[in-house]
């Protein structure tokens, strides 16, 4: 007795599963101040072209390390141009695609409506106890917010009541639970994607206070799928996509 | 990144274990000697409460510690009322969440060793007119010693080794919330391997070094052996 028939019929109804005709699987690792941002332009991007899109989202540092490692990641949309731009330089990723797909708006945000006001003056106050920042080491939004207590000559006078995440996503986090009345975080996770007014109340940073967030996008090099991965990373900058960018909180 | 800042994370870690590991065998030694001979209905769920945090992710208790400690929370509200103000961001709040993390590590191994012990020399001390304080102090507690001392070494190593409860509920703070683990792990994620070796080499060499000591003490079996069910006692 042979197997040969069974083994032929598991793959083909493996492979009928995995792709519609003609389809490709792109594997996306995601910055994760963009994942609601991603979801919304993955699906429209999958309804567009036919090709699947599975998103994996974390720290970029941490995309970096497993990259290098050999994961199987197709694109990269870093929440900086430093790690696309260090792969690309070390071969492991495709310099041509390289390019920036969003910048970034840094937000000082509060979970009550009454503390923020429109020019943050309550970082002067003595209102708030804890001031929640993601590390300036890790992550964009964290240097972005240490340059703005710097361009406010604020750095020494909130440096005790700093609490310091690990990610812009953990930022959030202290200042929703409400164990840090105040933190900076990303206006793509506080602003709704369908345009309403955030909850809490909230001071967009002027972008003249901290260096433009760039968060840039590349093709893995050694993809299995280049045309589809690069594909993807083009549809970044259609009109489609930049709706969504807008109604997320970012720039371009 | 320096060399002073990692000092300071380990200074810190020592301090925090000790601290812990002091509170915990206070509180765990009596709640081991209950749990050991109690014949409660409310032993079957204790035990499951004291092991949860052997199961449970630590960022998940972390995630949970960081809603309940927070000014919504339940203890948020108790520790405000009592003026104590917010646990989250202190070391307070990081000795509490240690306390509940390695819970499990300094009990089971107390339990165990009061269970070997079994009833007789109880009984034989009670004859002489051993009072219930006299039976623990100096005939149960002398006789489970090892059991004490690895229940000691294995929460002090666990509370070096935390990490998911610390990053939840820390915020990073030098001097009080930034612990060897939550150190090496932002060396990691900031691509600084050569500083992420050099504590993690620091990290390992303490773990085995207190590993090793543990089963030099006692070379047999597992280190955290079920109580033994249904065992004799007479």
């Amino acid at each position: 007795m042979t197997l040969e028939p069974i083994r032929g019929l598991c793959a083909l109804a493996l492979a009928a599963l995995a792709f519609p005709a003609g389809a490709d699987e792109v594997q996306v690792a995601v910055a994760a101040n963009f994942s609601a941002a991603a979801q919304k332009i993955a699906a429209q991007f999958e309804k567009d072209t036919g090709h699947v899109v599975k998103l994996s989202f974390g720290a970029t540092g941490k995309f970096y390390a497993q990259i290098e490692a050999g994961a199987p990641f197709d694109v990269l949309l870093a929440a900086d141009q430093a790690t696309p731009g260090k792969l690309a330089a070390e071969g492991k990723a495709v310099p041509a695609t390289l390019h920036t797909y969003a910048i970034g708006k840094l937000v000082l945000w509060s979970a009550d409506p009454a503390l923020v006001d429109g020019r943050g003056a309550v970082l002067r106050s003595g209102q708030w106890k804890h001031l929640s920042v993601a590390d300036a080491r890790l992550a964009p939004y964290g240097q972005a917010a240490k340059e703005t207590l710097a361009s406010l000559e604020l750095t020494q006078a909130v440096q005790p009541r700093i609490v310091t995440a690990e990610n812009i996503g953990q930022a959030l986090q202290f200042v929703q639970s409400g164990n840090a009345e105040l933190g900076f975080v990303a206006l793509g996770q506080v602003q709704p994607p369908d345009g309403s007014k955030p909850a809490g109340s909230m001071w967009v940073v002027p972008a003249n206070l901290y260096s433009p967030i760039r968060q840039d996008a590349v093709v893995i090099a050694g993809t299995k799928v280049a045309g589809a991965a690069t594909q993807f990373v083009d549809y970044l900058a259609s009109d489609k996509a930049r709706e969504v960018l807008k109604a997320c909180g970012y720039g371009w | 990144m320096n060399w002073g800042d990692d000092a300071q994370a380990v200074f810190l870690t020592l301090k925090l274990a000790f601290v812990v590991t002091v509170l915990l065998l206070a509180f765990g030694t009596p709640l081991a000697w209950w749990l050991a001979h109690t014949r409660s209905r409310w032993k079957a769920p204790l035990s499951a409460l004291v092991a949860l945090p052997l199961v449970l992710p630590p960022t998940v208790l972390g995630f949970y510690l960081l809603m309940l400690m927070g000014p919504q929370g339940v203890v948020g509200r108790a520790t405000q009322a009592l003026g104590i103000g917010l646990l989250p961001f202190s070391f307070a709040g990081l000795v509490v969440a240690s306390m509940l993390y390695s819970l499990p590590f300094v009990v089971q191994p107390i339990q165990t060793a009061f269970e070997a012990i079994g009833a007789r020399p109880l009984e034989a001390a009670a004859t002489l007119r051993a009072g219930p304080w006299e039976r623990f102090a100096h005939v149960a507690l002398p006789l489970a010693r090892r059991g004490v001392i690895t229940a000691a070494v294995l929460g002090f190593a666990h509370t070096v080794g935390e990490f998911g409860v610390v990053l939840m509920i820390g915020g990073n703070i030098p001097g009080a919330t930034r612990v060897i683990s939550t150190q090496l792990y932002n060396h990691v994620e900031a691509i600084e391997y050569p500083a992420a070796h050099r504590l993690a080499a620091i990290l390992l060499v303490f773990s085995f070094a207190v590993l090793l000591g543990v089963y030099r003490l006692r070379p047999q079996g597992a280190l955290i052996a079920a109580p033994a069910d249904g065992a004799p006692r007479a």
